[in-house]
């Protein structure tokens, strides 16, 4: 059976992680790729990394980094941070990355969803969405949840599927960084108007949530950054505990 | 320390491993994952590479007609038919390798007699399917046994039926043929590459056959 995927994200500026990541056996923890294979020997399925690097060279960085992880990593991961056109992704692609995710770009100009479906398929897009509950209407989010858009979560997901995103991560600002739990009504909603993955993310803060968001949430995959960075909850120990309640994880 | 003979110049080297270059999506992190190995290979659409290659990976990530096509414009259909080394074919590799695909209603390379078809989910299982699932019913060639039950990483939304030349099983929505193998031909519909370190004991011991 298709298992359920648990995928740490790593914020980069400047080819390094950011946020105070503290491990103790690594030689340096802020270096993306070696904190990236630590993941992915206790376990990590996939990894995403959002380059929030803001200078005009981040498409060369961006692609150092792509190339970099591909060389010494086995699993899959996704790049994203910015992405505006497919020339961006063409080569990120060339340097091995095996997803990339659009944002706010693909809700400004939606046909780039389009172009990049049918330019490299769409297993190679992501959508990322950033939607804030206001009186109980999901509303998509920009740059990051600052800006908001006349556009709901439920139409703009079901409009990314039809012009050929691959997969959705879908984040609620409500919920990131609380810890209180993931969005789970509103995940299930989503996952259950759209035929491809769904990737959910905010507001991990202990193993039973992930537990909530595969089955009330109706995820396919959970995305968290902080608990895994702080320690607070081990890959190993998240999938062991999954595995116990009658989860489908890789072990 | 070696004397070395002018009169005698060490022969071009010959590529273990030839990856065949094509407009296929991420054929670079084929040639990383045989670089982690410490395998030597080169990426190459060139005729007399890849036939002198004592190893072949067919990898691919695309849709199947646009790649039948390019492939039969550059001659490579015929090349790819006529190579007697080992070859492994993966993902949509995979797939052109056998006799036709409902993608497009494409024929393809016609080496392994099965088809490729649609997945159509009656439980309102995803398409693709994407992701790790488990490995079962292995049969020799790249397989050894303690890879029974591990899980291994797929995206794909057409699959091939379990048939004669299945050599590894794997569930969703029904048990589809995870592997294939016709004679030197051996195939993955999931990615080694990206498969961790069981995917990388499947690639060696693709690598370690004889050729």
């Amino acid at each position: 059976m298709l298992s359920k995927r648990i995928i740490p994200c790593l914020d980069i500026k400047d080819g390094r992680t950011v946020k105070g990541i503290n491990f103790v056996n690594l030689r340096d923890a802020g270096d993306p790729v070696e904190l990236g294979a630590l993941y992915s020997e206790q376990g990590a399925d996939e990894l995403v990394f959002l380059d929030i690097t803001a200078t005009h060279e981040k498409r060369k960085t961006m692609a150092a980094l792509a190339r970099n992880i591909a060389q010494h990593l086995n699993i899959p991961f996704t790049i994203g941070g910015g992405i505006n056109a497919v020339a961006d992704a063409d080569l990120l692609l060339a340097c091995g990355a095996d997803k990339i995710s659009i944002n706010s770009a693909a809700v400004r100009r939606p046909e780039l969803i389009d172009e990049m479906a049918r330019a490299f398929g769409s297993q190679f897009v992501v959508l990322a969405v950033d939607a804030k509950a206001i009186d109980g209407e999901w509303w998509v989010h920009l740059n990051g949840g600052r800006i908001p858009t006349d556009i709901r979560l439920l139409d703009w997901v079901r409009e990314a599927e039809q012009r050929g995103a691959g997969e959705i991560l879908f984040t609620s600002m409500n919920h990131d960084g609380v810890k209180q739990g993931f969005a789970c009504e509103i995940t299930a909603q989503v996952s259950e108007l759209i035929s491809i993955p769904v990737i959910a993310s905010g507001g991990a803060g202990a193993m039973e949530h992930f537990y909530e968001v595969f089955t009330a949430g109706k995820a396919d995959a959970g995305l968290a950054a902080s608990i895994f960075h702080f320690r607070e909850i081990g890959i190993g120990e998240l999938k062991g505990y999954l595995k116990e309640q009658g989860i489908v994880v890789r072990t | 320390m070696h004397k070395t003979n002018p009169s005698n110049p060490p022969k071009p080297k010959k590529m273990q491993v030839a990856i065949i270059n094509y407009n296929a999506g991420n054929v670079q992190s084929v040639l990383f994952a045989l670089e982690r190995l410490g395998v030597e290979a080169v990426l190459t659409d060139d005729p007399a590479t890849i036939r002198a290659a004592q190893k072949v990976i067919f990898p691919g990530v695309g849709e199947a007609n646009t790649t039948m096509r390019y492939l039969r414009a550059r001659g490579l259909d015929e090349l790819i038919r006529s190579l007697t080394q080992p070859v492994l074919g993966i993902c949509l590799g995979m797939q052109l390798l056998c006799e036709h695909s409902e993608e497009y209603d494409t024929p393809c390379l016609g080496i392994i007699p099965q088809n490729v078809i649609k997945f159509r989910p009656q439980h309102g299982e995803k398409v693709p399917h994407m992701g790790w699932n488990a490995l079962y019913n292995l049969k020799n060639g790249i397989f050894t046994s303690e890879l029974e039950g591990e899980y291994v990483y797929f995206v794909h939304s057409y699959y091939v039926e379990a048939g004669n030349y299945t050599t590894a099983l794997s569930d969703y929505t029904l048990p589809f043929s995870a592997a294939l193998q016709k004679d030197n031909f051996y195939a993955t519909q999931f990615h080694p590459e990206k498969s961790g370190m069981v995917g990388e004991r499947i690639l060696q011991n693709f690598l370690q056959l004889a050729s």
